[in-house]
């Protein structure tokens, strides 16, 4: 197989849900943690500005690689959210009511207004990390698509154990990887409240991660299907994950414990489009429906449009948002009169 | 129950709504950022006064706008799969583009602006805002782009059973494009000009803060007059392109179902909207002079295209839904020549003192807020309903455009949560608009919210 512009918007799409789940993962932590670290009204806003300047622009990793693959796989697109038009229908609401959480809460000093908004926090970042786990394991055992293109799974369909093992092992990873990135952003009790979290959390993150790979052996056709040889890749991640719990436990080495962590994440997301490759919705009626990047695929002209515009514009975002958590390095005080809210 | 119809009801809703923040995001935000230039270039107080107060108003308008752009990016794979099939080798296009130019951009920059007050030059902190302020206008034109293509289809060809694009800069350079930007851009400037001067114009009444008001409503007195200015004359233009790419969308929002020339405009008409006139006041040959710029010229009716239209397309029914085109268009109108008038009155009252007699106008001003919205509103529905019966003018319609395998059902279900949960949000948005709206010494800084008191800790998962 000889690179093309569809393996190029293959790896592309990848990259941003690999963007996506490295940057957002540690948002959906720190909303999942909210509640449990933050014990005063204060101390919540000190943890919910560790990310105040940087959640939405992680957000947009998730917007651009629905672009993306509107623009480059139309037929994904369509096939995928329409076929997942439910769990999908649940991450809008979280996220919406999310993205509004972090805006409205402070604005106003009522202790019940608070308290719905952190509600909101708390439920905005389960769901998408939650059911993000669950797509992805779907994607990878495959999904009932019939000779159209369309898919044909209930949502019961979708809600196996399998995927409910993926959904959970991604949301106690990101809780850990919430954990480990609010104790370097934090500074004192709640510093240590947060690497204390870490500890607590790291085993049931390693279990679940654990198990799920093992039984993507088992429900994916990981071992007969030859897309990409994944090669050391899915160890790396399962010792990144490992040697990042050493660290979690000793209590050392903080800023490696979570770039230990960033890798595991993109290692596995890489690892899920690799289980893909070339198909990029598999189905589980007939191989000869799945969805690949040829038959998905835009056209030749529109591809190359597309390629100059991401070759063009992907390294200057990187830039000012690399850029941005360099403003922003210093760690968050909880103290009134460094807050912005 | 028909899926089309409800995920039509899903879209009108999740878009209009959505409609509600976008132009006030545009306006505001350009706004905000002239202001804090002032501040940057003569520092005065009164200028920084201004950034923090109508930026913190912004930032409560821009949370609602990007939430629900959110579900804008993906309901068309979600409902509208088919027309996601037809048309994505085009449409996903200036999509994809659009977040990666413009979304990355203002979400980056916003929070900087956000947190960044002390953390980044003040040069550097003034070019933050005018990056959130360009970014929303590169979003605008991109998704003006991806709209254009729906209303008048460039640059394409007919190919694997699909609209494959064969030219991009034709898709860019689309005509449609060129009259809807320039109104699309004139009504944000034009809502954030009457934004600024009704809340300004209830402060002035009350006295309070005249300082900062005076100068906020002369600069939206400006902004809107200008902005209103321009809308309505690229109005012009617009219906001058309708009348030739979109001829039925133009009858019906004339309620013009025999072709006339030279073709009459109507000021009023009642009728039951399936060609029987009840009543109806007309102004000879004013159609066909806005139309062509001369006392003559064709302006065909609705009966007469939907003939032409059936033996080209085949057999069917090619008129959109009269009654609503037809009010939308002069719902927008009526707004749009309303503001005109408002906006003239602003300025010449803002040469004068604007708490004396001049002073008393100004009442009009806060009611005036809602009428942007009406033409924002309404201008959308003409343009979207006015296509129908096409999703894609001349290439597919909506009837062929829904998801086959998502059920009337499902369609109803989320429809119900997405109104309820936008309809608590539109609440909890006009509280906070209306609190900072009211009291300005919020928004003033660096200590601005900090008379929050501590709370007890919300007992979500048994803290402690």
């Amino acid at each position: 197989m000889t690179f093309d512009l569809n393996i190029l918007w293959f790896i592309l799409i990848a990259v941003l849900y690999i963007g996506f789940f490295v940057l957002e993962g540690f948002d959906f932590g720190v909303g999942l943690l909210l509640p449990v670290l933050g014990r005063t009204d204060l101390e919540r806003r000190a943890i919910i500005n560790t990310i105040g300047p940087h959640w939405d622009g992680n957000e947009v990793w998730l917007l651009t690689a629905g672009g993306a693959t509107f623009a480059a796989f139309p037929h994904w697109y369509a096939t995928l959210f329409s076929g997942f038009y439910l769990p999908l229908f649940l991450v809008l609401v979280g996220l919406i009511i999310r993205g509004v959480a972090f805006e409205f809460r402070s604005k106003s000093p009522g202790a019940q207004w608070r308290r719905l908004w952190d509600w909101g926090i708390f439920v905005g970042s389960l769901l998408p990390a939650l059911l993000f786990g669950v797509a992805f394991a779907n994607l990878t055992r495959g999904v009932a698509i019939d000779a159209d293109m369309n898919m044909r799974s209930s949502l019961f369909d979708l809600l196996n154990l399998y995927s409910l093992l993926g959904g959970v092992a991604g949301v106690l990873l990101f809780a850990t990887y919430g954990a480990v990135f609010l104790s370097l952003k934090l500074t004192g009790e709640l510093e240590t409240r947060a690497a204390g979290l870490a500890r607590r959390l790291w085993p049931f993150a390693a279990v679940a991660q654990i198990l799920f790979f093992g039984a993507s052996y088992l429900e994916t056709d990981l071992l007969t299907h030859i897309g990409i040889n994944p090669g050391p890749l899915p160890f790396a991640m399962l010792a990144t994950l490992l040697v990042a719990g050493l660290f979690i436990l000793r209590g050392r080495n903080r800023g490696w414990t979570f770039a230990l962590l960033a890798f595991t994440i993109a290692a596995q997301t890489a690892f899920t489009f690799g289980l893909l490759f070339p198909r990029v919705m598999i189905s589980s009626l007939d191989p000869a429906y799945s969805l690949t990047i040829y038959n998905a695929s835009s056209s030749p002209y529109t591809l190359t449009v597309m390629s100059v515009v991401a070759l063009l514009f992907v390294p200057i975002v990187v830039g000012y948002q690399i850029w941005t958590y360099w403003v922003f390095r210093k760690r968050v005080e909880a103290k009134p009169e460094g807050l912005v809210y | 129950m028909d899926p089309t119809l409800l995920a039509q009801w899903q879209f009108g809703i999740t878009t209009v709504y959505h409609y509600f923040f976008v132009p006030l995001t545009i306006g505001l935000t350009t706004m905000t950022a002239l202001m804090q230039t002032l501040w940057f270039l003569n520092g005065q107080d009164v200028y920084k006064q201004m950034t923090k107060f109508w930026g913190k108003l912004m930032l409560i308008n821009f949370a609602m706008g990007v939430v629900t752009g959110i579900v804008q990016e993906f309901q068309f794979g979600m409902n509208w799969s088919e027309y996601s099939r037809f048309v994505g080798d085009i449409f996903g296009a200036p999509l994809a583009i659009e977040a990666l130019l413009a979304f990355f951009m203002e979400s980056t920059f916003l929070g900087l602006w956000l947190f960044g007050w002390d953390r980044v030059s003040k040069r550097a902190h003034l070019a933050s805002i005018w990056l959130v302020a360009i970014g929303s206008l590169l979003s605008s034109v991109w998704i003006l782009i991806a709209n254009a293509f729906m209303q008048n289809p460039v640059g394409y060809e007919l190919r694997n059973g699909r609209a494959e694009m064969t030219d991009f800069l034709a898709l860019l350079f689309n005509p449609s494009v060129q009259v809807a930007f320039p109104h699309v851009i004139g009504g944000a400037f034009t809502t954030a000009g009457f934004f600024v001067m009704g809340i300004s114009a209830w402060h002035l009444l009350r006295k309070s803060h005249v300082d900062l008001f005076k100068r906020s409503f002369q600069l939206g007195a400006i902004v809107g007059l200008i902005a209103i200015g321009l809308t309505v004359l690229n109005g012009h233009e617009q219906a001058r392109h309708m009348i030739a790419s979109q001829p039925m969308k133009m009858a019906a929002a004339e309620g013009l179902y025999v072709t006339e020339d030279p073709a009459s405009f109507s000021v009023l008409t009642i009728g039951d909207f399936e060609g029987n006139e009840v009543f109806s006041f007309r102004i000879p040959t004013l159609l066909s002079l806005l139309s062509y710029n001369q006392l003559t010229g064709v302006v065909r009716g609705m009966d007469d295209l939907q003939v032409e239209y059936e033996a080209r397309f085949g057999p069917g029914d090619y008129r959109p839904p009269a009654f609503v085109v037809y009010w939308s268009f002069r719902a927008m109108v009526g707004s749009g020549f309303a503001m005109l008038g408002l906006a003239v009155v602003a300025l010449v009252i803002s040469l004068g003192d604007l708490t004396e007699k001049a002073g008393r106008w100004l009442a009009l001003y806060p009611l005036a807020i809602l009428l942007p919205y009406v033409a924002n509103s309404t201008g959308w529905l003409m343009t979207e309903v006015g296509r129908s019966p096409w999703v894609v003018h001349g290439l597919m319609k909506i009837e062929d455009a829904v998801s086959p395998n998502v059920s009337g059902e499902a369609v109803l279900f989320t429809t119900i949560v997405f109104t309820l949960l936008y309809g608590a949000l539109m609440a909890a948005d006009l509280y906070l608009l209306r609190r900072f709206a009211a009291t300005p010494e919020l928004a003033f800084g660096p200590l601005d919210a900090h008379a929050a008191p501590d709370l007890p800790a919300p007992s979500l998962v048994g803290t402690d």
